[in-house]
């Protein structure tokens, strides 16, 4: 069964595409506008974006696979994103990965059963001043300890 | 702080909407150049302004610009490389959230200098709050007539996308960030040619960074005499420096270039935290060999710091504490470059990873005798063997580390 998918994100694709000299340079703007929508990339989009953009499916397939930030799998409601690099670490990110970890009862790349919370590790969210730092979907939060942590997810819980 | 010409306006409220922009003298360099200069003599005032670019190589951005033929028929492109990755690096999110519309203003007249009328910002995914105020910033100025068609009824037109990446440091290189424009993987191209000659879907290409472009309004308005003035006589203007690591203030601090290194860190970042001395520097972003504590007497500029056997890149200087075990610092920068390397280059990919390993099994205590040598080895191989910079800029922090650092890393293998 093909997946449905709104008007409104056909017609914001159609905008973006129209915008660019070359169809195929909209692939990375509207893949991240059916990931907004439908929350991941499977086969189905891929397909799908191919179609809109008049390239094969396998062409999509090599981008999804290379971007972390498109995810070819479901992630829960909230994406937690740690930093651990350098400027992170220094600042004690793997004692507050681990207490993600312990918090959230999960792995690095799980998610928690009642899907609301995925945990990843990322590498330099560009954000070094406020170290150590997470985004949380597209929300940067900096200066973290337990503390902060328990009250910026226990807001979303 | 006279120094400041970039962070000027940050403290102004509102700064990123029009109104506040214009109110402080916003786009009259755009109307100086538009209204009153021709693209050559734009040109030459960047040329002589010896403005070199803020990503991380240096190059004159006058110079590069002049690359660009002038009679083709094809378009030409303007990308701004807002990819912003290299670790300890957060100034360009500054610039674009605070003043987006210097960097459009800059832009406009890189543009107008180089008979552009398309030009992409391409920024980091991570950055969807200052891509949102990228966008919010050039809807205000198509709507006062600063881009879009016939800009200030010059019969010049440019028009500027927001594009997104999607979570690649590779990105920031920028022939890679030319083929994640054109939706493929981001794998660097074998240069020559240069993207000014072909760049973009084959077309010659301008990039710039963020802060390069962001000083060109400053240029127009004030001459390129003065913005030399501001800095080195083969390296003008100010300079952005993050600092971050073990500081008591983490921050952006604009200061000429050629500010003492130490100095940066002791005095305008506040020296050290609470308890904490200071054990080794990275002064460039993660892809610069590190220095030791004692060897901080530097002028931050391009000339003393490959001198130092290091370099300015991003001039995102790192600062590390004694506490912190340099093979902590060694198995951060390892499993980054294993994380990024895109995968094309052999010497990049497996050499990478491999040594990636290696650091993971003495994390593990299972270290062997000769594994530090087998590191610098492994990176020894991967410098000037590979495409892009990418390879060099891990090979050399790893063996700066495993050489400055040898005594304290060996306590970890069996002797």
């Amino acid at each position: 069964m093909s997946p449905e998918y709104s008007g409104e994100l056909r017609k914001k694709i159609e905008e973006v595409v129209a915008r660019y000299p070359k169809k195929e340079a909209a692939l990375l703007p509207v893949l991240h506008l059916v990931q907004n929508e439908v929350g991941f990339i499977s086969p189905e989009e891929e397909k799908f974006v191919a179609r809109v953009l008049g390239i094969k499916p396998m062409r999509v397939r090599e981008v999804v696979s290379f971007y972390t930030m498109i995810s070819p799998q479901p992630l829960g409601r909230y994406h937690v994103q740690a930093c651990q690099n350098l400027s992170c670490h220094l600042a004690g990110s793997e004692n507050l990965i681990d207490y993600l970890k312990s918090k959230l009862g999960i792995g690095v790349g799980e998610t928690t059963p009642d899907k609301k919370f995925t945990l990843s590790t990322v590498e330099c969210l560009g954000a070094c001043e406020q170290a150590p730092c997470m985004m949380v979907n597209f929300d940067y939060y900096g200066q973290l300890d337990k503390d902060r942590i328990d009250q910026i997810l226990d807001r979303l819980a | 702080m006279d120094d400041k010409v970039l962070t000027k306006g940050f403290d102004l409220k509102g700064l990123f909407e029009i109104e506040a922009y214009l109110q402080n003298g916003g786009y009259k360099a755009v109307e100086k150049a538009l209204l009153g200069m021709t693209p050559s003599a734009v040109l030459e005032e960047v040329k002589k302004a010896s403005l070199r670019g803020r990503g991380g190589a240096g190059f004159p951005a006058g110079v590069k610009w002049s690359f660009v033929p002038q009679n083709v028929d094809t378009p030409k492109y303007l990308c701004v490389n807002a990819d912003e990755g290299e670790p300890g690096t957060f100034k360009d999110r500054y610039i674009m959230s605070h003043n987006p519309h210097l960097l459009l203003e800059g832009a406009i007249i890189a543009s107008y200098a180089v008979g552009i009328h398309l030009a992409l910002i391409y920024i980091r995914g991570e950055y969807e709050a200052v891509a949102r105020r990228l966008e919010n910033a050039i809807t205000q100025a198509g709507e006062r007539g600063y881009l879009g068609k016939n800009i200030l009824g010059t019969g010049f037109d440019l028009e500027i996308i927001v594009h997104r990446g999607a979570g690649a440091y590779i990105c920031g290189e920028e022939t890679a960030l030319l083929e994640s424009i054109e939706g493929k993987r981001a794998y660097p191209r074998l240069k020559p040619p240069f993207p000014a000659s072909v760049g973009l879907f084959q077309s010659p290409t301008v990039i710039n960074n963020v802060e390069t472009l962001s000083n060109v309004p400053f240029i127009i308005l004030n001459g390129g005499e003065w913005f030399v003035e501001k800095g080195l006589p083969k390296d003008g203007g100010t300079r952005i420096f993050g600092v971050s690591g073990m500081v008591k203030k983490p921050g952006i601090y604009e200061l000429p270039l050629g500010t003492n290194l130490r100095k940066i860190i002791f005095e305008y970042a506040g020296g050290m935290r609470e308890g904490k001395e200071l054990k080794a520097v990275i002064p460039g972003g993660m892809s610069a060999p590190v220095l030791k504590g004692d060897e901080i007497d530097l002028a931050m500029d391009f000339d003393s710091l490959a001198r130092a056997n290091s370099m300015l890149g991003s001039a995102a200087i790192i600062v590390i504490d004694k506490e912190t075990p340099i093979f902590e610092v060694l198995k951060t920068v390892t499993r980054f470059y294993a994380h990024e390397s895109c995968g094309q280059c052999t010497p990049c990919r497996i050499g990478t990873s491999w040594i990636d390993k290696i650091v993971q099994r003495i994390g593990q205590g299972k270290g062997e005798e000769d594994d530090l040598d087998t590191i610098i080895r492994l990176a020894s191989n991967i410098l000037g063997k590979t495409l892009c910079p990418l390879g060099d800029a891990a090979a050399l922090p790893i063996l700066s580390l495993c050489r400055k650092f040898r005594g304290e890393l060996e306590g970890y293998l069996p002797r």
